[in-house]
């Protein structure tokens, strides 16, 4: 008869000037309601804020939600930070606008995960928990 | 990754040690172990309050401050001070997760290789900290940050906790939080090293002051302060009645307004004002002995429960919980019986 403590530790991110939180909340409640905990930063976030806390956090994910357009910028460089931090174990999840022509090359960069308008949350949580445990 | 990496100011050899701790792991109690003896160095301030009355907002702003000193303020502070930061946030009854959204206040902070920002779980546990709390700031305390500030749970009650872990305990109130005395919940006072009255840019702010100073009053007798444009002063006591070493603080009253930062400098000064008098009067040792008891304490029950969960199946603990349902015996002589480990 014992507990184990350990949790899921994911950390949602709104990076550059984008200001759409809907879905960024939505994926965070959706989590916490899976039974991870979610560190949210709020908006106008950059690579370089999400990457520090990303390390003080000691997250095993880091989704990000980006629905301006900028993603081919704002994701590669976040997955660089992380690297030159010592976080390359930890998996990026990317949601919001996404064209299809650009998901090859975010997931030759190694993002983990692609979702746009309209995915079922469960299908987020399951990817999540299939991919870090 | 090591204590020695942690020790000698790794990052993220601290944020990976945090999580063992807050996990509870072999590791991360063979790390406390060996980093107890570094700590101890650490002033730890404990903020407290209900919901949404500005905790994370004050919070971002007093560790800038800490950061980037003003000229003379806090008095003694002139150096930057390092600033470590435990944020905790409750966990969900029913699924267990969280989400801890301190850090969107505490944006001032970003970049700055003097902070270290950690949100935590609360995970089941009441009284406005996580198990873990304790720990966590241990190994800030240990990695060498100047102040350790821990922001509770918003749950409006006096959380104990606090009191017991921080050298000084902030207690927030904020206006507008239905009736003003109402919302000061008892218990409150002797908590509070220093009571904030926090959105001083809100109406009622003063009317919150001044039923916190009101209770003061009623709390201690003879001992009153006069509260003015978010200064605090003494009056003289009355005539024939002399402070005594026990009585020796009174919680000043701040009044602030985080989002701008207005009032955190005076803060900040009764922080330091109030760090000096644990020095000085000796409260401080007294106060260590308790918050190492408290520790220990706590640390023993949840020993001696989990030693007990160990020596027992499942079955036996269910057998008893049946007979307990059909009302063959009743909860004494259930526990009476579980911890004797009579046979059934
Ligand atoms: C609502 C909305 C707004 C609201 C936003 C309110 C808010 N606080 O969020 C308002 C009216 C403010 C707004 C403003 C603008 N908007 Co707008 N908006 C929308 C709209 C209609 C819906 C977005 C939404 O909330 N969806 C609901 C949520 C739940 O869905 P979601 O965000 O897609 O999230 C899901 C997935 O994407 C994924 N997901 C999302 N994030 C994450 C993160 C992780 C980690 C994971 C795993 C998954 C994941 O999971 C979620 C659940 O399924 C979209 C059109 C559309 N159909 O998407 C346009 C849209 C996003 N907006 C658009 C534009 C252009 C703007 C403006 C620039 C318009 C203007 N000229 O002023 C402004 C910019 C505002 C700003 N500061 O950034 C464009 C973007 C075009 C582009 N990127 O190429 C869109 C696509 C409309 C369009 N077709 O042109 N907008
Ligand atoms: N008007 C006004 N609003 C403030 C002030 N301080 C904080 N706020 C606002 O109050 C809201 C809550 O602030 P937080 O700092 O998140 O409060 P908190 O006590 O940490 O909240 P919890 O952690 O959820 O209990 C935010 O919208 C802040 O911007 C203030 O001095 N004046
Ligand atoms: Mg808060």
């Amino acid at each position: 008869m014992s507990t184990p403590q350990t949790k899921i530790r994911v950390l949602i991110a709104k990076p550059g000037l984008d200001g759409h939180d809907r879905g960024a909340k939505v994926v965070a409640r959706a989590l916490r309601d899976a039974g991870m905990e979610v560190i949210y930063t709020g908006l106008r976030q950059t690579p370089e804020m999400i990457a520090e806390a990303a390390l003080q956090e000691d997250v095993d994910v880091v989704g990000l939600s980006i629905l301006s357009g900028a993603h081919m910028a704002l994701a590669p460089r976040v997955l660089e930070l992380l690297e030159a931090n010592g976080q390359e174990d930890v998996k990026v999840f990317l949601g919001g606008i996404i064209p299809d022509e650009d998901i090859p090359q975010l997931q030759k960069l190694g993002v983990s995960g692609i979702y746009g308008p309209g995915t079922s949350t469960l299908d987020i949580v399951k990817d999540i928990r299939k991919i870090v445990q | 990754m090591s204590v020695q990496d942690l020790l000698a100011g790794n990052r993220l050899a601290l944020a990976r040690t945090l999580s063992e701790i807050e996990n509870e792991s072999p590791e991360g109690k063979r790390a406390l172990n060996e980093l107890f003896p570094h700590t101890g160095q650490a002033r730890l301030i404990g903020v407290t309050g209900a919901p949404g009355t500005g905790k994370s907002t004050l919070v971002n702003h007093l560790a800038y401050l800490y950061r980037h000193p003003l000229q003379g303020h806090p008095p003694g502070d002139v150096e930057p001070q390092s600033v470590g930061i435990v944020a905790v946030d409750p966990s969900s009854p029913f699924s267990g997760g969280a989400v801890l959204g301190d850090r969107v206040r505490m944006r001032d902070l970003a970049g700055d290789a003097g902070v270290f920002v950690r949100s935590m779980a609360s995970r089941g546990s009441l009284g406005g900290l996580a198990r873990a709390t304790w720990g966590l700031v241990q190994a800030l305390d240990a990695a060498g940050y100047d102040i350790v500030i821990v922001e509770t749970v918003g749950a409006g009650q006096a959380e104990v906790d606090i009191a017991r872990l921080a050298h000084t305990t902030v207690v927030i109130e904020a206006p507008g939080l239905g009736d003003d005395i109402q919302a000061i919940k008892a218990g409150i006072l002797e908590i509070a090293d220093i009571l904030v009255v926090n959105k001083a840019d809100r109406p009622g702010a003063e009317n919150t002051a001044r039923a916190l100073r009101g209770m003061l009053e009623l709390a201690a007798p003879g001992k009153r302060f006069l509260q003015n444009h978010a200064q605090v002063m003494p009056l003289p006591l009355p005539p024939g009645i002399l402070a005594t070493e026990d009585n020796a603080w009174e919680a000043p009253i701040v009044q602030t307004i985080a989002t701008t930062g207005t009032g955190i400098p005076l803060l900040a000064e009764e922080i330091t004002r109030h760090q000096a008098y644990l020095q000085t009067s000796g409260d401080l040792i007294h106060k260590e002995k308790i918050r190492l008891k408290t520790e220990m304490d706590d640390l023993l029950e949840r020993a001696l429960v989990s030693r007990w969960r160990e020596s027992i199946t499942i079955e036996t603990y269910q057998t008893m919980l049946d007979k307990l349902v059909e009302r063959k015996i009743s909860p004494q002589q259930a526990v009476q019986i579980l911890i004797d480990g009579e046979n059934l």
